[in-house]
């Protein structure tokens, strides 16, 4: 009896759309959520996993701002990624851009919007918008080293053994 | 090579008809002709998409049998599932860093209000 699973993540990849829904509560309210998210001190806490840590490179947070990271480990000319805010509703919503230095045509939209649950605390609503469905899927399959790979082996055994 | 497979996969599943054919198949095995019926296109025209769903190892044909019905390999579909999985564990990760995250603020405020009391 844990309450890991409250704050499970849900996720809708709906094959008919280019997009990725997840849905998160967090115990915190609206404000220190959306701080979480702006705030580059904090930003950096999170954004990367333990064993890739990332810098931050720029991160104007406002409407009309820019970001930029790439890993804490990576050489100059190594991909990063990068963004525009366009638009930052305080506590409510954030609007921007992504992209991965390595796919250069490649941009999503990410739409995150912050409703205030009761007991102080709150949902995120993580909608991203890819240009097509293909460029979806190469996203739900990306940055998974290990599982892409086991993906790929197991392809590779069902292609081969026909 | 595999990478070449995977971007087939994604590719034969971008198309509308070529998802509903493999939604179809997914019911039960079909010929072409039955899978043609419901669209307004022609018998060549759904041959053309299925040479394109078994070129990228999801849909597979008998060679003997007359009627050479097509059948959706479903282990290659269920590729797609695992990687949405994957996915979704990636983002229960991050948000859970996010988490802790949340917890060291609140840790923050109640020093801070300890602190002016």
């Amino acid at each position: 009896m844990t309450t890991k699973t409250i704050n499970q993540t849900t996720i809708e990849v709906d094959p008919n759309l280019p997009t990725i829904r997840t849905v998160r509560e967090f115990d915190a309210t609206p404000d220190k959520v959306y701080r979480a998210f702006t705030d580059p001190e904090l930003v950096a806490k999170w954004l990367g996993p333990r064993e890739y840590p990332v810098k931050i490179d720029a991160w104007d947070a406002r409407t009309g701002g820019n970001y930029r990271y790439s890993g804490k480990n990576a050489g100059q000319d190594e991909p990063g990624f990068y963004g525009s805010f366009h638009e930052l509703r305080e506590n409510e919503r954030i609007v921007q851009t992504f992209s991965y230095d390595g796919i250069p045509d490649g941009v999503c939209l990410e739409t995150m919007t912050f409703t205030e649950l009761p007991g102080g605390r709150t949902q995120l609503v993580s909608l991203s918008v890819l240009d097509s469905i293909e460029g979806r899927d190469g996203l739900v399959a990306s940055g998974m080293e290990t599982g892409v790979v086991e993906g790929y082996d197991q392809l590779d055994g069902l292609l081969t053994s026909r | 090579m595999t990478s070449d497979q995977l971007s087939k996969v994604f590719s034969a599943l971008a198309d509308p008809t070529r998802r509903d054919i493999v939604a179809r198949l997914a019911v039960s095995d079909a010929t072409v002709g039955q899978l043609a019926e419901p669209y307004d296109v022609s018998v060549q025209a759904v041959s053309k998409h299925l040479r394109v769903l078994e070129d990228s190892g999801l849909v597979s044909r008998s060679r003997d049998a007359q009627r050479r019905p097509c059948h959706l390999e479903a282990e290659v579909f269920d590729l797609m599932t695992k990687w949405i999985d994957r996915y979704r564990e990636r983002a229960e990760e991050r948000y859970a860093r996010i988490d802790a995250v949340l917890a060291e603020l609140d840790d923050e405020t109640e020093t801070e209000q300890g602190a002016a009391s």
